[in-house]
């Protein structure tokens, strides 16, 4: 009878408290991996500086990030979704049908994507098109489609080293993926005149572009579901690798890997941001302008972000490998605005 | 044995000595010393790989429970923190961090030319860089706590960044600095005419149990406070839950219900829960307790519940198995003295059965404890930087959990959170060797034998 008795009060207990459970106090972010340091960052100093709690940042990648961000309007679903690539359209509609009809788009600024190697490895000049030779499954030789047949990268161009072809690419879960297909791949596919062979010999468009995008599976070029942590163990221990990564994962770990330019241009925050170095994207992060004024200290938490303190050129941002936007002036009259995407 | 057994000499053909072995007992010795080598060899392996697993954990986690600090005297220049002089905590308050974080700078240069150091090539950014950005937060928490201290000089002591720490631990070298962009061969050569002047040391790190978590930008003042008591307030959850509902499942089925075929199928399908991969429990928690009871992301009630789920039928099958473990004369005795069904269970078979149930339920805690993927779903695996309030309110306000704060830390890019990981996983191994030890010392004290 006691253990009974027990039970009951233990669940009423709960009952009770679930009741009495207010309002929530603090900001809920989730998203992207990329965008998470900066968030984190960002929250931490919001916490610190203001009378509002810290917010609370998940991980877990964009689109999983976008879909909670889509389930609906309320305090039990997230304020705003950190994405390293802009929402979909079928995002979007599935917002709308769950209620989400009011999103903000911000942009923070952009990430590079290098390309990292062992330290006491050989130096790289990469350009697009030795990417897509070196890991594209079919390529063109002499005018016609055969399988990829490098195995070293100095078969591709005689200025590259003499070092077996090995790739560490981001997984498809990962944003980073759609960045390193679309700016290198499919670049590189256009550069060496592929795409044109493709779309003779391939029954429509979309099977040419398809076939630009699609990589070898003979173990050459590895997809990487993890983080970049897991790509930098993966260099490590095999030091023939190339791994594709973050710039601000690289500028953390400086003293391990080694970065290659792509068309004699080192990656950094400044070459990144004149445009010189090509493989870039911007980071985003999407707010539910249902809930300013419902989440307390929301609207401030955006302001503060986007302000030049923070996401400026100076700030500690940048200072972590951000690529400041040359345009947040125009992204903070936005937020202050509360300008919604067009519909 | 038969070869033993007959007499030498009843048989003609053995001629050999009883203290040869023949060749058919050769043959069964040496099948048995082998049995013997591959069951010590299996134990070798196992007990070389934990060492192995142990060395690899202490190394890589032990520093984090030791940490670099500065002491340095600085200046609350009443000036800048307190422009119109009244100490009114409001007009404090809007004197940011960076204020601060210029003052600790200056602070540190001051020292610098205090105590007549001289380094080649040092750059500011050397020296404003060579303490935490966290530093910075702590002197504003002092201020605003304290206001009097405005006008004074205080002696703080702050923390240095995470490379220069990294430096006194040796996981940063003079040639690794050279080439980070993080840190300089100038830094550390400041540091160490610092610590030469007796005023940089390296000290027991208690901020590693007690801080909660921090940004990838300062991972020195990183800590697992928020996330131990998380795992505890899951913890209080699963233990109010799990073990009443579970004791009184396993009572009624093992004690009262009739044997057929509906407490059969209830009795697989517990068996069947157990084994069911955690991450479904955490699918469920996230569609039953998050979207249809609307509790809050990311808080330990949910986590809490989840585990309770999760454990419920470790405890289930525990407390039935050491129910069982009585013995009938106990009940017939109580009965037969006139006790009704129901005390002789509660007063007779329940004791009797206490150290098995306690034993499952600690094994069943211990599980729960180290259980990190249905936390995945439900949010916890989280930044949180405020300290949950205490329960019952605290239950609903965010927390993290030991297990997912070590799988953070392996996702972040500075190489110092590596040493946080590993020691958030010295904090677990070190709770989950407690609760074991605890589970076995309840057993041998109330263990009966009959």
């Amino acid at each position: 009878m006691k253990s009974a008795k027990f039970t009951v009060s233990a669940l009423a207990v709960i009952a009770a408290t679930a009741t009495v459970a207010g309002a929530r106090e603090q900001i809920q972010v989730a998203g992207s991996s990329t965008v998470l340091p900066y968030a984190t960052i960002v929250a931490e100093a919001f916490g610190e500086n203001t009378d509002f709690p810290t917010p609370v940042v998940e991980s877990g990648g964009s689109s999983a990030g976008l879909k909670k961000f889509c389930e609906g309007v309320g305090e039990n679903t997230i304020d705003i979704a950190n994405a390293s690539r802009a929402i979909r359209e079928g995002e979007v509609e599935a917002c709308a049908a769950a209620g989400v009809t009011d999103i903000m788009e911000v942009r923070i600024g952009y990430d590079g994507i290098v390309f990292a190697s062992d330290i006491n490895g050989n130096d790289f000049v990469f350009t697009a098109a030795d990417w897509f030779n070196a890991l594209a499954a079919e390529v063109v030789q002499d005018g016609k489609v055969v399988a990829n047949p490098y195995t070293k990268w100095n078969e591709i161009r005689a200025e590259l080293p003499d070092q077996e072809i090995l790739a560490f690419v981001p997984g498809t879960k990962h944003g980073t993926r759609e960045v390193f297909e679309e700016k290198v791949i499919a670049a590189g596919c256009e550069e060496t005149g592929a795409a044109e062979v493709f779309a003779a010999e391939k029954a429509d468009e979309d099977a040419a572009e398809a076939a630009c995008m699609a990589l070898r599976t003979d173990g050459k070029s590895v997809d990487i579901d993890g983080d970049y942590t897991e790509t930098l163990a993966r260099i490590q221990s095999s030091p023939n690798g190339i791994g594709v990564f973050g710039l601000s994962f690289y500028e953390n770990n400086t003293d391990k890997l080694k970065v290659a330019t792509i068309g004699g241009v080192t990656p950094s925050t400044e070459t990144i941001s004149s445009g010189e170095y090509p493989v870039s994207r911007p980071l985003f992060f999407y707010v539910k302008k249902q809930h300013i004024g419902t989440i307390p200290g929301l609207k401030e938490y955006v302001e503060f972000f986007v302000s030049d303190a923070m996401a400026g050129a100076g700030g500690p941002l940048a200072e972590y490998g951000l690529v400041a936007d040359p345009e947040l002036a125009a992204t903070q009259q936005a937020v202050a605005d509360e300008a919604t995407m067009a519909k | 044995m038969t070869d033993a057994t007959i007499p030498a000499g009843a048989s003609p053909q053995a001629k050999d000595s009883l203290l040869v072995p023949d060749a058919r007992t050769r043959k069964r010795n040496a099948s048995e010393a082998r049995f013997r080598a591959y069951g010590l060899g299996a134990i070798v392996i196992a007990v070389i790989m934990l060492l192995i697993l142990l060395f690899t954990i202490i190394t890589d986690g032990i520093g984090a429970f030791r940490q670099t600090y500065l002491t340095i005297p600085v200046t609350l220049d009443a000036q800048q923190l307190d422009p119109s002089g009244n100490r009114d905590p409001e007009d404090l308050k809007k004197i940011l961090t960076l204020t601060y974080g210029n003052m600790l700078n200056g602070a540190v240069e001051g020292v610098i030319a205090e105590s007549g150091i001289q380094v080649a090539d040092l750059t500011e950014k050397d020296v404003n860089d060579l303490i935490s950005k966290e530093a910075a937060a702590q002197l504003r928490n002092r201020v605003l706590a304290n206001p009097e201290l405005i006008g004074q000089t205080v002696e703080s002591r702050v923390l240095v960044n995470g490379r220069v720490d990294g430096y006194y631990k040796g996981r940063v070298s003079m040639a690794s600095a050279a080439l980070d962009g993080n840190t300089s061969p100038q830094q550390l050569q400041l540091a160490d005419a610092l610590k030469d002047a007796g005023l940089l040391a390296t000290r027991w790190n208690w901020a590693f149990l007690s801080n909660p978590d921090a940004s990838d930008q300062r991972p020195e003042a990183a800590g697992v406070g928020i996330a131990i008591l998380g795992s505890l307030y899951m913890m209080l959850v699963v233990l109010f839950l799990a073990v009443p509902i579970g004791v009184a499942a396993s009572i009624y089925l093992e004690e009262f219900a009739t044997k057929n075929r509906l407490t059969d199928i209830i009795e697989v399908n517990i068996s069947n829960l157990a084994a069911v991969p955690s991450i479904v429990f955490g699918i469920l928690g996230l569609a039953v307790f998050i979207n249809f009871s609307g509790l809050p992301q990311s808080a330990p009630i949910v986590g809490g519940l989840v585990l309770t789920l999760m454990t419920l039928p470790t405890i289930i099958i525990a407390t039935r198995a050491s129910l069982k473990a009585v013995p009938p004369s106990i009940r017939d005795a109580a009965l037969g003295v006139g006790a009704s069904k129901m005390q002789s269970v509660f007063h007779h078979v329940l004791p009797l059965a206490l150290p098995g149930i306690l034993t499952g339920t600690i094994i069943g805690l211990a599980q729960a404890l180290g259980e990190t993927a249905p936390l995945l779903l439900i949010g916890m695996v989280a930044f949180v930087k405020n300290f949950p309030s205490a329960p019952p309110e605290g239950l609903f306000d965010p927390a993290s959990a030991l297990p997912v704060q070590v799988y953070n830390w392996t996702q972040r890019a500075d190489p110092a959170f590596i040493e946080r990981a590993s020691g958030a996983i010295i904090v677990l191994l070190v709770f989950l060797l407690c609760m074991n030890l605890l589970a076995i010392y309840l057993r041998r004290k109330f263990e009966r034998r009959w």
